[in-house]
């Protein structure tokens, strides 16, 4: 039984490299917000900065899945384990990238003067904030139903950039001194919508993790 | 402990398996076995369909073994034992009275764990059973089956020209192949294989599992392995059992990736117990 348990403490280990992770991308996307809302470049910054951290979790993650996968073999549950977070890993790490490039919109964005439209920009973020830490904490519980709700949940993300798309693109031509601001800001907008689908993409890998389902492109 | 008491359903896939072009070759409905007064066997009934691989795992003791000798009526030489219920192959009981079991066993070779070679030739080999059952007509005929067989066991290229020689002069993986040659020259229907590989390295086990690979295009293979993925690589469909029952059959893919029954998933992640 020794060596289930040594696959047991690897399989743990890998859920909490891929938390990790997820929690790295959630707070990139925190930190990349506040320093937009705030106009707190240092903030920003710190996000470009840590993206190294982020990046090296996924290597570490993606070898610690082909050593389980080739040492190991696992089958079934563990399998679909293995692979969720093979596939999942990425995903984050793209999440984290998003944030970057927020981050960077936010440098540029804070040497220019404020535009009221960062309030909406709020709105998707922390609807998907709130989406990414749900998405992690369904996959936390194998909990396809959640994850699926989750999904639904997307919905919303796309209207809110629908919305703002066409304010910016109003804001553009009513008043064309502000339009490379507004483009950065739509480019911002854009990123959270990315990330909404990201989430997606999260969750799917958990509905496939917990009930063996592939629900990606059902829809 | 979920116990089968229907005949398992076995999901195909379309590509590999098609029910509309599979008949089912070999059909067993509520086999209980007995070794005295010990049951090895609860109520097993399971369909094989022709012309695929169908792979047995489970842990040691829990009747894989017992239930393959079951369906060529090897069990009959152990003394005090017993079969109820019913195995038919192409429709026929092979338990009903009147079977002829030389017959059955020509229908329904079987290749052991340990290659048990005659310590004669090679060509002496393959040729015993076309030999004791006068299944050749000439000489000639002989020779053919047995270069066929040879061929059929891609062994052919490596022997060609030791025939003479003898065959346990060969390799221990070239022994295990010549015995699938032995059991493939008598023309059976349906190959039942007590794990082929387990004694061979890496290399003469994937001879083996290639060879099992194209022999199921002309014939119905069994096979029961330790190695789940022996059982992942080579086989169509896979069949659970434990403790003398069957617990779960269903596609190779399904099963080791997705399976129905937690105490197959226990067992496929090594959780088992």
């Amino acid at each position: 039984m020794d060596i289930h348990r040594h696959l047991d403490d690897e399989l743990s280990s890998l859920r909490d490299r891929v938390l990790l992770l997820g929690g790295e991308a959630e707070q990139a996307l925190e930190r990349a917000m506040y320093s937009l809302s705030e106009r707190d470049s240092d903030v920003a910054k710190e996000v470009l900065d840590h993206d190294d951290r982020v990046d090296s979790l996924e290597v570490e993650i993606d070898r610690q899945c082909i050593d389980i996968i080739a040492l190991r073999q696992p089958a079934a549950r563990d399998l679909r384990f293995v692979i969720s977070v093979a596939k999942m890993a990425p995903v984050l790490e793209r999440i984290a990238d998003h944030a970057c490039n927020i981050a960077r919109a936010a440098i540029d964005l804070n040497n220019e003067p404020e535009l009221n439209s960062v309030l909406d920009l709020n709105r998707m973020a922390e609807h998907a904030l709130k989406m990414l830490r749900a998405s992690l904490d369904a996959f936390t519980s194998s909990d396809a139903a959640m994850a699926r709700e989750i999904i639904k949940s997307d919905t919303e993300i796309n209207d809110l950039y629908n919305h703002t798309f066409h304010r910016l693109i109003e804001l553009m031509v009513s008043e064309p001194a502000t339009a490379t601001r507004d483009a950065r800001l739509l480019f911002v907008a854009k990123h959270l919508e990315r990330i909404g689908d990201y989430v997606t993409d999260i969750c799917e890998l958990t509905v496939y993790m917990a009930e063996a389902q592939f629900i990606k492109h059902t829809n | 402990m979920p116990v089968q008491t229907a005949p398992p359903k076995i999901e195909v896939r379309p590509s590999e398996v098609s029910p509309a072009t599979k008949q089912v070759k070999v059909s067993v409905r509520d086999l209980d076995f007995f070794y005295g007064r010990v049951q090895a066997l609860h109520n097993i009934s399971i369909d094989i369909p022709e012309r695929i691989v169908m792979a047995f795992i489970g842990p040691s003791g829990c009747g894989k073994s017992t239930f393959l000798r079951t369906l060529n009526r090897m069990n009959d030489v152990i003394p005090a034992t017993r079969v109820g219920g019913e195995v038919q192959i192409d429709g026929h009981d092979i338990y009903s009275p009147g079977t002829d079991v030389v017959e059955l066993r020509r229908k329904v070779g079987m290749v052991f764990q340990k290659s048990n070679p005659f310590p004669k030739s090679i060509f002496d080999n393959v040729a015993y059973g076309l030999r004791i059952n006068k299944l050749t007509d000439s000489n000639s005929e002989l020779t053919g089956r047995v270069e066929q067989a040879l061929k059929d066991a891609a062994l052919w290229e490596e022997v060609k020209d030791r025939l003479k020689q003898s065959a346990l002069s060969l390799s221990g993986g070239q022994q295990q192949r010549l015995c699938i040659a032995r059991a493939l020259a008598i023309r059976p229907e349906v190959l039942l294989m007590d794990e082929p590989a387990s004694a061979l390295d890496p290399i003469a086990t994937s001879k083996i599992e290639e060879l099992i690979f194209d022999l199921k295009a002309q014939y119905t293979i069994v096979i029961v392995t330790h190695n789940m993925q022996q059982a992942a690589r080579v086989s169509d469909t896979t069949a659970f059992f434990l403790l003398g029952k069957l617990i779960e059959v269903n596609t190779t893919e399904k099963m080791f990736t997705a399976p129905n029954e937690k105490l197959t998933e226990d067992y496929i992640t090594g959780r088992f117990g």
